[in-house]
């Protein structure tokens, strides 16, 4: 297909040379993200209510049915369109291309709405409350499957297209050597969306012909282990997109650049050839697998992509660190993090995007996938508030610090309302960070996840929580109403800007660009940067507290468990 | 000369490692060394592991080791519920049914013996969730899991519902309720 020149613009706020075609799909996806993520949101305070005790919202009829819509708009739908329209920007905007098939772009725009919307149908007819995770034997509607599959057939087709965008970058030239890194993070991406996407038509499939009555029969214990293939390798996408992101952010706001290219890209590789076995740390506390089954997947390979993602934890805050200094702000061990940008909403959102990952996700991913403590944490509210401390903390917070730098660029528009773009980064991540450890605390004293009656009003067999795990759920979803104001506040400064923020005319002068920190090192003279003959020593501070965090934590649970009922 | 969003310089691959960077492997490494051993050495050492022993069974096939169980060795009724409360001698096998909406029989067991607690679905999936202890593992239907466990606490234990597993109005998952009472 040729392209003329008319087909780009140039855009003034990046200095990228933008392909109209590749832009309006962007725009695209990343609208129906977020409008998708303002009803998962509003789903997600319903649920918010009913699991706080003092106010108990909803109907358990109500409240299943909220808890599937919200964990699948949220989970799914919110950052699978995201991610598209990240993948669409890193193979073509970041590298001044065309994309690739612009008709098959579409065609995975519109299969995947289509599916959202049979899936929708479905959990709003109220007899699809199966939750996401949809464990047979309890059956959905068939239309809930069916949309599931035609909305991730959608996601595949989008990423071959960039793919596809790759391969057209390359034989036309458009960029020199080896991929940038953010891009080869998106390839890192891909290569485990496509494994992800193959596993949940795998399952689902055939969960589809069961629920039309073609197959007589699907096993659990079988359905949980490819399930979960397809769960947990989706979540790795997150983290690959989200740490990405980072790396950009950094680059835009600093001007930094990767401290070592080798080590961000092994540890990207680590993802790619060890993270889908980690999938088996869903599996912990199933009965059937063997515990040297669930040892060697869990540990010695997620082990490796934990070790990634620690990596990624220390690069992308040691190359801020390093640009920093490089700038000339190369006293002390933190004057380069106290001077940085906080009331910009990019910088600041991807920072608390990063610290909580690191300390709340983190921490607790790490702890809790060891086949022991799983036991004492399986299912409990625990897991909800860990992975709102990966999901919504570390991912969300880092696609919407993404996206204030996007509007200008993509929408052409100035942000509009930033007084208020200013204080959602921190109005959402202190929402977020309390609710996903309150939740945590209420998990370690049993309370359920799941479930529509914490005080298991009427039953003869009466169970009480302690008053505490009570108090813990209370706050928690006080929180949560606090992070969904957050989620608000960011969806309507998103429209507010895309439909009436200043224009930025094509043609007006460029905006004034970061310099790299490189370039202002090697003009000013200043080679060696850091004290205690390290680069970056704050960072490694940093790092060292996450690090005891870990261990102290590790050590707490061993303690905990040690005291309960002997098992074997 | 130099971002993320840039191609790298031609000969990437050969540039050196900071300092910063690699004692950071270095110990992240270590640590992930150290968290496989300690995982695998719990097994030997420590008294709190997940069993391995399980087996294929059938609705039926259980639900008669079950009736078989209660049978032989309710001790009295229960004064919640009026439901049998089943007493097996320490040693021997204990059989747990899981179903909508319920974990039954309601169980007696002594503080400091082994019991091997057999556990088992009658209908969709559920989870054991024993509170206040907050043991957690997942129950399904046709399969027996067989864990040996020593309470080493006396009082009233809960068996809560782990896995979301249907229901609506005042019955469902989140009502669902089993009892063990571990006396000296
Ligand atoms: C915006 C404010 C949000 C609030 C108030 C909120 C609140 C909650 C609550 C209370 C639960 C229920 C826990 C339970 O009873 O089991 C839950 C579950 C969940 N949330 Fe959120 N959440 C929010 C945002 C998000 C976001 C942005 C994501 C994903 C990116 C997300 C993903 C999930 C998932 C996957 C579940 C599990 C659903 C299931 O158990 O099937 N949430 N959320
Ligand atoms: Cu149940
Ligand atoms: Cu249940």
């Amino acid at each position: 297909m040729a392209t003329t020149t008319s087909d780009f613009r140039v855009d003034p706020v990046s200095g990228l040379k933008i392909h109209r075609t590749a832009n309006t799909l962007v725009k695209w996806n990343a609208v129906a993200a977020v409008v998708f993520l303002l009803v998962g949101g509003l789903f997600g305070l319903g649920v918010a209510l009913t699991r706080m005790p003092s106010v108990q919202l909803l109907s358990p009829e109500l409240f299943y049915l909220a808890l599937t819509a919200h964990g699948l708009v949220n989970l799914v739908v919110w950052i699978i369109f995201f991610e598209m329209a990240v993948l669409y920007f890193l193979g073509a905007h970041v590298l001044g291309n065309r994309i690739a098939t612009p008709r098959w772009a579409w065609a995975q725009f519109w299969l995947m709405l289509v599916g959202a919307a049979l899936v929708a149908v479905a959990v709003l007819g109220g007899n699809s409350s199966v939750m996401m995770t949809s464990y047979p034997p309890l059956q959905a509607e068939p239309h809930f499957y069916l949309g599931l599959i035609i909305f991730a057939v959608g996601a595949l087709i989008g990423c071959f297209v960039f793919l596809g965008t790759l391969v057209v970058a390359k034989r036309e030239k458009t960029y020199q050597g080896s991929l940038p890194l953010v891009v080869f993070g998106g390839v890192t991406a891909t290569v485990i969306a496509v494994f992800t996407l193959v596993s949940g038509a795998m399952i689902l499939i055939p969960t589809f012909l069961w629920s039309v009555g073609l197959i007589g029969y699907i096993d659990p214990m079988m359905y949980r282990v490819i399930w979960w293939a397809f769960g947990h390798s989706s979540q790795q996408i997150n983290v690959v997109a989200h740490i990405s992101i980072w790396y950009l952010i950094a680059s835009l706001v600093f001007g930094a650049k990767p401290m070592s290219e080798k080590v961000s890209r092994g540890a990207f590789l680590l993802y790619i050839l060890f993270l889908q076995l980690g999938s088996a740390h869903h599996l912990l506390s199933d009965p059937g697998l063997t515990s040297a089954w669930k040892i060697f997947n869990t540990s010695y390979a997620i082990y490796l992509a934990v070790l990634a993602s620690m990596i990624h934890g220390l690069t992308v805050p040691g190359s801020i660190e390093l640009a920093q200094r490089r700038k000339g702000i190369d006293t002390g061990l933190f004057t380069w993090l106290r001077k940085a940008p906080w009331g910009n909403p990019v910088f600041s959102g991807m920072f608390l995007s990063l610290v909580g990952f690191g300390f709340i996700g983190g921490v607790t991913g790490v702890v809790m996938s060891v086949e022991q403590i799983n036991m004492v944490i399986h299912n409990t509210m625990y897991l909800p508030g860990h992975f709102h401390g990966t999901l919504v903390v570390g991912t969300t917070m880092a696609f919407m610090a993404v996206t204030y730098w996007l509007i200008p660029v993509v929408f052409q528009r100035k942000i509009a309302l930033a007084g208020m773009a200013k204080w959602q980064p921190y109005i959402f991540s202190l929402g977020a960070w309390v609710f996903s450890i309150a939740l945590m605390g209420a998990g370690t004293l049993g309370v359920q996840r799941r479930h529509a009656d914490i005080t298991f009003a009427g039953q003869p067999l009466a169970y009480e929580y302690p008053e505490i795990a009570k108090g813990l759920m209370d706050l928690g979803e006080i929180f949560g109403v606090i992070m969904s104001v957050g989620a608000v506040m960011f969806i309507v400064v998103v429209l507010a800007s895309i439909f009436t923020g200043e224009r930025i005319a094509e043609d007006s002068a460029p905006w004034p660009k970061v310099e790299d920190a490189d370039v202002v090192a090697e003009r000013t003279g200043k080679k060696h940067v850091g004290m205690w003959g390290m680069e970056a020593p704050g960072t490694f501070v940093l790092a060292m507290i996450l690090f005891a965090t870990i261990v102290l934590y590790y050590f707490v649970n061993f303690k905990y468990l040690s005291t309960i009922w002997g098992l074997s | 000369m130099g971002t993320a969003y840039t191609p790298p310089v031609a000969d990437w691959w050969r540039e050196p490692i900071e300092r910063t960077e690699i004692w950071w492997i270095v110990l992240a490494f270590a640590w992930c060394i150290f968290m496989f051993v300690w995982m695998i050495g719990w097994h030997f050492v420590g008294p709190q592991n997940m069993s391995n022993e399980t087996y294929r069974t059938t609705v039926d096939v259980y639900a008669a080791k079950v009736d078989a169980m209660t049978e032989k060795y309710t001790i009295r009724t229960d004064e919640a519920t009026g439901e049998p409360v089943v007493a097996p001698p320490p040693g021997s096998d204990v059989y747990l049914a899981a179903m909508q909406w319920q974990y039954r029989p309601i169980l007696e067991l002594k503080k400091g013996e082994k019991y091997r607690l057999h556990i088992s679905s009658y209908d969709v999936g559920h989870g054991f969730s024993l509170q206040p202890e907050n043991i957690n593992f997942q129950v399904y239907p046709g399969y027996e899991q067989v864990t040996t466990v020593t309470p080493n606490k006396t009082g009233i234990f809960a068996i809560a519902c782990g896995e979301y597993c249907g229901g609506a109005g005042g019955i469902g998952h989140h009502s669902m309720l089993g009892r063990i009472y571990v006396k000296e």
